[in-house]
């Protein structure tokens, strides 16, 4: 087993899921000491550094959490569907595992996103929402979310229920872009020029500086959490198949004292 | 800290992203650590998996 | 080919002699389009507005009612794993009964909703419009909609859990549908961009739609 590790990829590695529960184990302490850490830092670049923005004044600070909470919604997505294809295509035993973990959370960063995009929109749109393109395109990357978490909570063989969501996360890849792009033309006909982009190329290093920091504390989050969801899934299908051969066990224990009784 | 005008936006945006942020922390670490307890009840048992697997 | 043909006469035959289906979609729609001006209030010139808008929206949720049943009953009865082990692909097994979906209630509800617009105080223009762009989008809600019901094939409250998946996916034929009228209502230069992208949704989701239904159909055989 150790012999041909050299040849296998890393992937290959990590198919094992006793192989998978020690590495990560080493790496998820340390993971999590450096997202906390960047995230502090982050913070403290955000709220004693960072200065207004001469446009959006101080609720550019609502921006350094919402872009990050925005990318990682997307990235989430982007997660599930790379598992979804390693799931249907390599059957990788991870695969699922790594999807059902990533679509919580995925989910919660794209509440954030949702939550924060209107909170800075109340005071600089005067609304907390607008139909405007992004936040239309996220609120329906929401709801394939909850379409992913509702239509495998409603299988309940466990291996169908991957496959089945594995094949909607890959339709939704397909489907996604076709999305984002009618809701860009949709809103652009209705309501033009609403829309107050932070990403210019013209983006001062003040804030771009605290940004980035912050996009890459909640990225190793991120990571840091799907790990330690990815973790616990191991740990509850090994407790779900020890208790199916406890079961069977019983079963054939009764089987052998009824049959040396009789 | 002067936030502005808008203070309460910003510190409800971060308090949005905190509250969630950690109740997914803390809901992952209490199901890793039932899911462990678990399992450490039946290895206790002694229920092993069959072999062929 | 023949063996297509043959399955999309089959299941359009079983729409049209048990007729329950399309008279609930048929009956829905009409609903939906009563309690609107009930809702919102009888002002004409506000209901000509949105007219378009609430026959499109309408449309999409009486269409999803008769999803569900897309496989459902030969999966019942065992048909479906018969034609699944025969030699025909089970993606043109899905896409003949998608058509089959499409022929039996898209068109019926793209031809009635000019009826329900007289309701509305559809301006009289906009008719051949919103029969033309519901001949061209309504493909795609079947299409799309056979993922769906191929995957909700065997969970419990199917029903809910298919609107959840599917209607994220109508978006885009339903923003087109509305901007391709909207569209030609002010100027007749500005309806063809929005109209082909509709068709071309519609196209996408023909290749789509069999593919990943039948993909999903296949995990339910193993």
């Amino acid at each position: 087993m150790t012999t041909d590790a050299a040849t296998q990829t890393w992937t290959q590695r990590l198919a094992n899921p006793t192989r998978f529960m020690a590495l990560s184990g080493q790496i998820l302490p340390w993971l999590t000491i450096a997202a906390i850490a960047v995230v502090l830092y982050g913070l403290y670049l955000t709220f004693f550094v960072a200065p207004p923005d001469y446009q959006q004044g101080e609720t550019v600070k609502i921006m350094f959490i919402h872009v990050p909470s925005a990318w990682l919604a997307m990235m989430g997505y982007l997660m599930i569907a790379i598992s979804s294809f390693g799931l249907l295509v390599f059957r990788h035993p991870l695969a699922d595992v790594s999807a059902k973990s990533a679509a919580p959370i995925g989910a919660a960063f794209t509440l954030l996103a949702l939550i924060t995009g209107s909170l800075w929109g109340k005071p600089m749109w005067g609304t907390y929402w607008v139909w405007d393109a992004r936040l239309t395109s996220v609120l329906i990357l929401f709801f394939l979310y909850l379409g992913l978490m509702a239509l495998r909570s409603s299988l309940e063989d466990e291996t169908l229920a991957a496959k089945q969501t594995a094949v909607l996360g890959l339709a939704g890849v397909v489907i996604l872009p076709i999305i984002k792009f009618s809701v860009d033309w949709w809103n652009t006909l209705h309501q033009p020029a609403s829309v107050v982009k932070i990403d210019g190329p013209a983006i001062h290093s003040s804030i771009l500086v605290p940004l980035v920091v912050n996009a890459v504390g909640f990225s190793l989050l991120f990571f840091a959490l799907h790990m330690k969801a990815m973790r616990n899934e191991v740990l509850r299908r090994r407790v779900k198949a020890l208790r199916m051969a406890e079961v069977e066990q019983a079963a054939r224990g009764r089987d052998t004292s009824s049959a040396t009784a009789g | 800290m002067e936030l502005g005008p808008h203070a309460a936006f910003i510190w409800a945006s971060y308090a949005a992203v905190a509250i969630v942020l950690l109740a997914l922390a803390a809901w992952l670490l209490w199901d890793g650590r039932r899911q462990r307890q678990l399992l450490e009840d039946l290895e206790a048992r002694g229920v092993r998996r069959r072999p062929q697997r | 080919m023949s063996g297509f043909l043959t399955l999309l006469k089959r299941d359009l035959l079983l729409a049209l002699r048990e007729g329950g289906a399309l008279g609930t979609a048929l009956g829905f729609y009409l609903i939906v389009v009563t309690l609107m001006p009930l809702g919102l209030g009888p002002d004409l010139n506000l209901l000509t507005r949105i007219a378009p808008g609430i026959l499109w929206v309408a449309l999409l949720l009486a269409a999803l009612l008769s999803l569900p049943r897309l496989f459902e009953a030969d999966h019942d009865d065992g048909s479906l794993d018969v034609l699944a082990l025969g030699h025909m692909p089970l993606e043109l097994v899905a896409a003949s009964k998608a058509l089959a979906h499409w022929i039996s209630t898209g068109i019926p509800l793209a031809l009635m909703a000019p009826i329900l617009g007289i309701l509305l105080n559809l301006e009289a223009r906009a008719y051949p419009l919103v029969i033309a762009t519901m001949l061209a989008g309504t493909p795609a809600i079947s299409f799309l909609g056979a993922i769906g019901a191929a995957l909700t094939l065997k969970t419990r409250r199917g029903g809910l859990l298919l609107a959840l998946l599917v209607l994220p996916f109508y978006v885009p034929t339903l923003i087109f549908g509305i901007t391709s009228i909207s569209a030609a209502l002010l100027s007749p230069a500005g309806f063809q961009a929005s109209f082909l992208i509709l068709t071309a949704i519609s196209l996408v989701s023909l290749v789509l739609g069999p593919v990943a239904a039948a993909a999903a159909l296949r995990q339910h055989m193993q």
